[in-house]
């Protein structure tokens, strides 16, 4: 269970997706003007990497690597070089079908999340937290526990700019640095807060 | 119809795609730790988005509307594929450091962007220069960025020491935080600050004007 636990808080607060990584970045600052159009997008990447993280953990273990298949009587088969063809297709898919059955059983959920859901296909933090959960050689529980952690640091972060860009606004900038700038300075401000959790260790 | 010089060198310094159109941050900030990585990253990139704008361009005919996204997602990750195993043979150890971040060009949104945004429109010779030029533009930022961060994070261009260190018996003292997440933030804020400062119509406008402080007592 303790293992479990360092993982998790591995994954929100010291490997942070946005912060520490870089992913995510694009719909990290163009969606960050408002905190509750900020919250939604979050907890929408938080649904979709906690199942995709674990459905790529289970491809890549069933189907893609080196002798993978030898339940099906290929047992000298590497397929891991399809890797990256069939992580972005499952993404892809898994968005499309998350949309669909939303809409059917949870509408109130869907007409918040809706515009944004599109959106997740193309957020590096999804491709980006299922390759790294391979390339960590993770087990499927750990995946789970990885998958929920990355989104939920993920969405923790954009709330965090969203409240510092919603006050930044009224202040004086200097003419080049309004806007785009400014953010990134902000953005690089919250990273270096994240760093003093660097010392918890679990 | 937009010159062939135009398409080309637009993107570069007028509508960078990093500074201007918000596009491809992910991996600027990441693998600017060292020129070597930081190089090997542009020439993946550039010749990444350069084939997907060219082949896009030469099947946007043909191409259904509603199944765009996943032909043009088809494409690119192929051409990534193709570039990963390139680097994985030639290049052990630089494709071991970038990590997982080759496999992000997928999602790298200039990527994206250009082939739903230019090559859709576009025939494929003009496609394949914006392609060009907006790789260019990327690669101008995160040459940039590079540049500031190796040789004052660690002392050395390109794995050779041009700031002789403390440890090596020199006289700099490396400054560690230009290796951490945060400073990429603020070196790309600040090229963002310079490019504007030069291209002052790039300058965004204010949300509210601050009023004048006509009250000047109270700051005494």
């Amino acid at each position: 269970m303790e293992h479990y636990l360092g993982i998790f808080v591995r994954a929100v607060f010291i490997e942070n997706m946005a912060l520490t990584f870089f992913l995510g970045m694009c719909t990290f600052i163009a969606i960050s003007k408002k905190i509750s159009t900020a919250i939604g997008l979050g907890v929408a990447v938080v649904v979709v990497l906690a199942i995709t993280v674990p459905v790529n953990n289970l491809i890549f273990n069933t189907f893609l690597r080196e002798g993978a298949l030898a339940w099906a009587g290929f047992p000298e088969v590497d397929l891991s070089f399809l890797g990256l063809l069939s992580y972005i297709g499952v993404i892809a898919a898994m968005v499309q079908i998350l949309e669909m059955v939303l809409d059917r059983y949870v509408p109130v959920l869907y007409n918040a999340l809706g515009v944004f859901l599109p959106l997740i296909t193309v957020n590096c933090a999804i491709l980006g937290a299922s390759l790294m959960s391979i390339d960590q050689d993770q087990t499927f529980t750990e995946s789970v526990v990885f998958g929920l952690g990355a989104g939920v640091g993920w969405a923790l972060a954009i709330t965090a700019l969203a409240g510092v860009r919603e006050k930044l606004k009224y202040s004086d900038v200097p003419e080049g640095l309004r806007g785009l700038g400014i953010t990134f300075i902000s953005v690089g401000l919250i990273s270096l807060c994240f760093m003093s959790f660097g010392g918890i260790d679990i | 119809m937009a010159s062939q010089k135009e398409v080309l060198i637009d993107p570069i310094f007028n509508n960078n795609p990093i500074a201007l159109q918000v596009l491809g941050i992910c991996s600027a900030l990441a693998v600017t730790i060292n020129m070597a990585t930081t190089l090997v990253m542009c020439l993946a990139v550039i010749f990444v988005i350069t084939m997907s704008n060219l082949s896009v361009s030469l099947l946007r005919n043909r191409i259904p509307t509603n199944i765009r996204i996943i032909v043009q997602m088809t494409i690119i990750a192929s051409l990534v594929i193709v570039v990963d195993e390139v680097l994985k043979a030639v290049a052990y150890d630089i494709s071991k450091s970038l990590s997982v971040f080759v496999g992000l060009i997928i999602t790298n949104c200039i990527v994206m962007g250009r082939a739903e945004a230019f090559a859709m429109q576009n025939g494929p010779w003009l496609s394949a220069l914006d392609g060009l030029g907006n790789a260019l533009g990327y690669s101008v930022v995160l040459i940039g960025v590079a540049l500031v961060r190796e040789p004052l994070g660690s002392g050395t261009l390109m794995g050779y020491e041009i700031l002789p260190t403390v440890a090596n018996g020199g006289w700099y003292l490396p400054n560690g935080l230009l290796l951490l997440a945060p400073s990429a933030f603020f070196i790309i804020g600040f090229f963002i600050w310079a490019i504007r400062a030069w291209k002052t119509d790039q300058v965004e406008e204010a949300e509210y004007e601050i009023a004048p402080n006509v009250q000047y007592k109270e700051a005494m």
